[in-house]
């Protein structure tokens, strides 16, 4: 065994879920975390965790669940691990009840449950619609105290610059400090990086401005393999924004909340008239599918904008305020109209990548000592994810990653030293890296650069794609990732420089669009998210395996092989939600 | 109103620039292309985009913290006219201009509109804004719940730490060494869970010394400027008086 210590890259749900267990496990972490843990992405899921506690006497299970989650990821996800997370579930919602979480209750002091796409039963547990910031807040409070203890070291503030790899294995990272501009080495016996989704590849997007995906891009830089790139979540109902598109959560369905637009005159359900059995619930990739077509190929959008109605104001106000006020409130600050009263106005937005970095049933990446959790995996939803198990894939990988990392670390060899050198090396590398992007005196504009890019990919890799599209999105990528070189950097202070590690994620952002852009180009099938209408069914003859990315140093661009996909519990069969399944 | 735009005046932002904790602090003015539904982040994410300030003169961006851009995450929290709230919400068309954006008063200021707020998680370390648990494994639900208990227990636990009732409290910051309202809010939070109530002494300890619930001087500023409503000087009337409870058993030493 080593120092006896890992590395926990990111202060979200998963991130801080890893950060508990380890500690459970004897060992000691350090947290490293771009922002104060409460303002991790975790916080802005709003309307649920799904569990089949079964409290709501309609005979609920895990094989349900674990059932719905397959089929609604179009049998793309590798069974096992979702089976174990179904499983995990009900002792996770428990868990987080007794950190204190204020989730809803029923009349007699129990958990209420409320409906989700692509489930007929009740199976979310839900604190308002603010959940995932609920979460969080139990476990950031739970590290708190790990904190006071010394059994956490925290680098709030410090941003991952790099994996440190000695003979293959990974050591440690180089980390930096983003008020000093200090770059510094941190030795790990294991490295767990659990850094959140890549929406910023998209520019605007559901995330938040820190979800670049940076970390997960530069571990694939590093060699780790990255699986399932282009499944991109589009969700059915956002609040398009100037700086951000703002998600409307799909527990306003759940609780009963309708999609609709005006056809000759007057209000049309069409997703109640579409899909009888699941109605506004049927999972994303078909609802905003089913708006996209009714926007752009029937120009029946509001006022002939991209929009439709979502339409909660036959909700009493009191139920209304009881389990949907969080983005209620937003829609009322953001837009100004009372959604009590008036309809939404909604689009669909980018929200979360099903894809990420590849890991085995332990969360390990390709690169022994170097686990990833959450988000950044690919493990637990295949080609589209349910609503509702992004909160509960996030605490079930870092519940796993946690106590995998510990127990690789207790099996180090006896006495293992890597030498200094290794440490000081990476750190320098970084730091001259560091000063090069600092020295860049081109053109270019580096944020401009990125919306510019994040129209492209938003345009082209998104709820529909066409092949030509694509390859002429990669000719564009390459030609973008050849004016980073150009780029001017406005700020030269070595103090508080936000411009140039915006300039490091953007090389990480481009790498990670062509990934995307690359897997969905080859990808000659539609399946969950992806969407080709030249190729419109599901091939799983050809096509029901796993996209594994490696990248090409010397051409900056992603290998691609194909690996099978585990089906070993529940036979694939065609998705049809006209019916129940 | 859509239509209106292509004849909108620009918007003009005043920023207080600080290149450091010890740099002397300048007023540099901006003015940004006016778009429908813009707020301060949009406007702040154009300058950096085009860093030239209103007298045309090349500049740096301005350096500002954001994260979720929707009012749940409490990053963004700047002065806007006078008033500390978050940026993102702060709607353009809502905001008399020029628009006057500085940085929080009581915090160590890092750059620009960027302050380091550290002391507010600190403060929940102090205040054990924790639920005490024998570890993060399955031991089956936890406490039953009154819907009545959850839904206004629900509401303190919105609390983003955001910082604005700190940076409006005429007793926090500089010499003062309150606490500030948004810890002793939970202090009644975790208080009120049923687990929560088997630490409520140390928690009401923890608010009874020189920096704590006394230190109050019941101006109400805090909770006017919450963006999340929470009844901040309801939670520090309560734990007035559960203060005073527990100092009249500390004297007896009762330990009920």
């Amino acid at each position: 065994m080593g120092k006896g210590s890992i590395a926990v890259v990111g202060g979200g749900l998963a991130g801080l879920m890893a950060t508990l267990k380890i500690v459970e496990a004897g060992l000691s972490v350090d947290l490293f975390s771009l922002v104060p843990f409460k303002r991790s992405h975790s916080a802005c899921a709003q309307g649920g965790i799904n569990a089949a506690l079964n409290t709501k006497g309609e005979g609920d299970s895990v094989e349900e669940h674990f059932d719905d989650t397959i089929y609604g990821g179009d049998f793309l996800a590798n069974q096992p691990q979702v089976r174990a997370m179904c499983e995990a579930a009900p002792k996770i919602v428990n868990m987080f009840d007794r950190m204190g979480v204020m989730f809803n209750r029923t009349p007699e002091g129990l958990l209420d449950l409320r409906r989700f796409g692509g489930t007929q039963k009740r199976r979310t547990a839900f604190a308002g619609a603010t959940t995932g910031q609920q979460l969080l807040y139990a476990l950031d409070e739970q590290a708190r105290a790990l904190e006071v203890e010394g059994k956490v070291r925290t680098y709030v503030g410090w941003e991952f610059v790099s994996t440190i790899i000695h003979n293959g294995v990974c050591c440690g990272i180089t980390a930096q400090d983003l008020s000093s501009m200090e770059i510094r080495a941190f030795p790990a016996d294991a490295v767990i990086v659990a850094t959140g989704g890549c929406g910023a590849v998209f520019g605007k997007s559901t995330n938040s401005t820190i979800n670049t995906g940076y970390a997960a891009a530069r571990c694939y830089q590093q060699g780790a393999l990255y699986a399932n790139g282009e499944f991109i979540q589009i969700h059915p109902t956002a609040i398009p924004g100037f700086d951000k598109n703002r998600l409307m959560s799909e527990s306003a369905r759940g609780e009963g909340g309708r999609v609709w637009t005006y056809k000759d005159g007057k209000p049309w359900y069409f997703l109640e008239e579409r899909y009888p059995a699941y109605g506004n619930l049927v999972p994303r990739d078909i609802a905003t599918r089913e708006i996209f077509d009714v926007c752009v190929n029937q120009h029946l959008g509001i006022n002939g904008e991209n929009v439709v109605y979502l339409d909660v104001s036959h909700i009493p106000a009191s139920v209304l305020n009881a389990k949907l006020e969080g983005i209620l409130d937003i829609y009322q600050k953001f837009v100004g109209d009372d959604p009590r009263k008036v309809p939404m106005r909604v689009a669909p937005s980018v929200h979360y990548s099903m894809g990420g970095l590849w890991v085995g049933l332990d969360q390990q990446t390709s690169i022994p000592g170097l686990f990833a959790a959450g988000e950044c995996d690919y493990t637990q939803h295949g080609a589209n994810r349910l609503g509702a198990n992004s909160l509960l894939s996030a605490v079930f990988a870092g519940m796993t990653a946690g106590p995998n990392a510990a127990a690789y670390a207790k099996g180090l060899p006896e006495g293992q030293n890597i030498p200094q050198s290794v440490y000081e090396k990476a750190a320098a590398k970084d730091e001259s890296d560091y000063q090069g992007i600092l020295q860049l005196d081109g053109t270019e504009n580096a944020y401009r650069l990125h919306q510019e890019m994040g129209e492209l990919m938003t345009k082209n890799v998104t709820v529909v794609r066409n092949n030509a599209d694509l390859a002429e999105t990669l000719v564009k990528l390459e030609e973008i990732d050849e004016r980073l070189s150009r780029i001017g950097v406005q700020d030269k202070a070595t103090w508080s420089n936000a411009n140039v590690p915006f300039v490091r994620q953007l090389h990480g952002m481009v790498d990670l669009a062509k990934v995307i852009t690359k897997g969905a180009l080859e990808r000659n099938e539609s399946r969950g998210s992806h969407f080709k209408p030249e190729f419109p069914d599901r091939n799983d003859e050809e096509w029901l395996k796993t996209t594994i990315a490696r990248y090409d140093a010397a051409s900056h661009s992603p290998v691609l092989s194909y690996e099978e996909v585990d089906t070993s519990l529940i036979t694939p069969r065609k998705r049809d939600y006209t019916k129940a399944h | 109103m859509d239509t209106e735009t292509a004849v909108h005046d620009p918007i003009r932002l005043i920023i207080k620039r600080q290149e450091g904790p010890d740099a002397k602090p300048r007023w540099e003015e901006f003015s940004v292309a006016y778009q429908p539904h813009m707020n301060v982040v949009s406007a702040l994410m154009e300058i950096r985009k085009n860093p030239v300030n209103a007298q045309g003169k090349p500049t740096t961006p301005v350096v500002w913290e954001s994260v979720c851009l929707e009012e749940v995450c409490g990053a963004c929290t700047m002065i806007i006219n006078g008033t500390p709230r978050q940026a993102c919400s702060a709607l353009i068309d809502d905001l008399k201009q020029p628009i006057r954006l500085e940085p929080l008063t009581k915090f160590p200021l890092v750059r620009d509109l960027k302050v380091d707020r550290t002391l507010l998680f600190d403060a929940l370390k102090k205040t054990h804004a924790w639920i005490d648990i024998d570890g993060p494994f399955d031991l089956g639900p936890g406490p039953r719940m009154s819907a009545h208990t959850q839904s206004w227990a629900y509401e303190l636990s919105r609390c983003m730490t955001c910082g604005c009732c700190f940076e409006a409290c005429p007793n926090t910051g500089h010499a003062n060494k309150f606490v500030g309202p948004a810890a002793i809010s939970q202090v009644r939070l975790f208080n009120a869970h049923p687990t929560g109530k088997l630490n409520k002494q140390e928690r009401l300890r923890s608010i009874m010394g020189a920096d704590g619930i006394t230190s109050c001087g019941n101006a109400q500023n805090c909770v006017r400027v919450c963006p999340k409503d929470i009844p901040l000087t309801t939670s520090i009337a309560q734990m007035n008086r559960d203060t005073t409870v527990q100092s009249i058993r500390n004297v007896f030493g009762s330990d009920a």
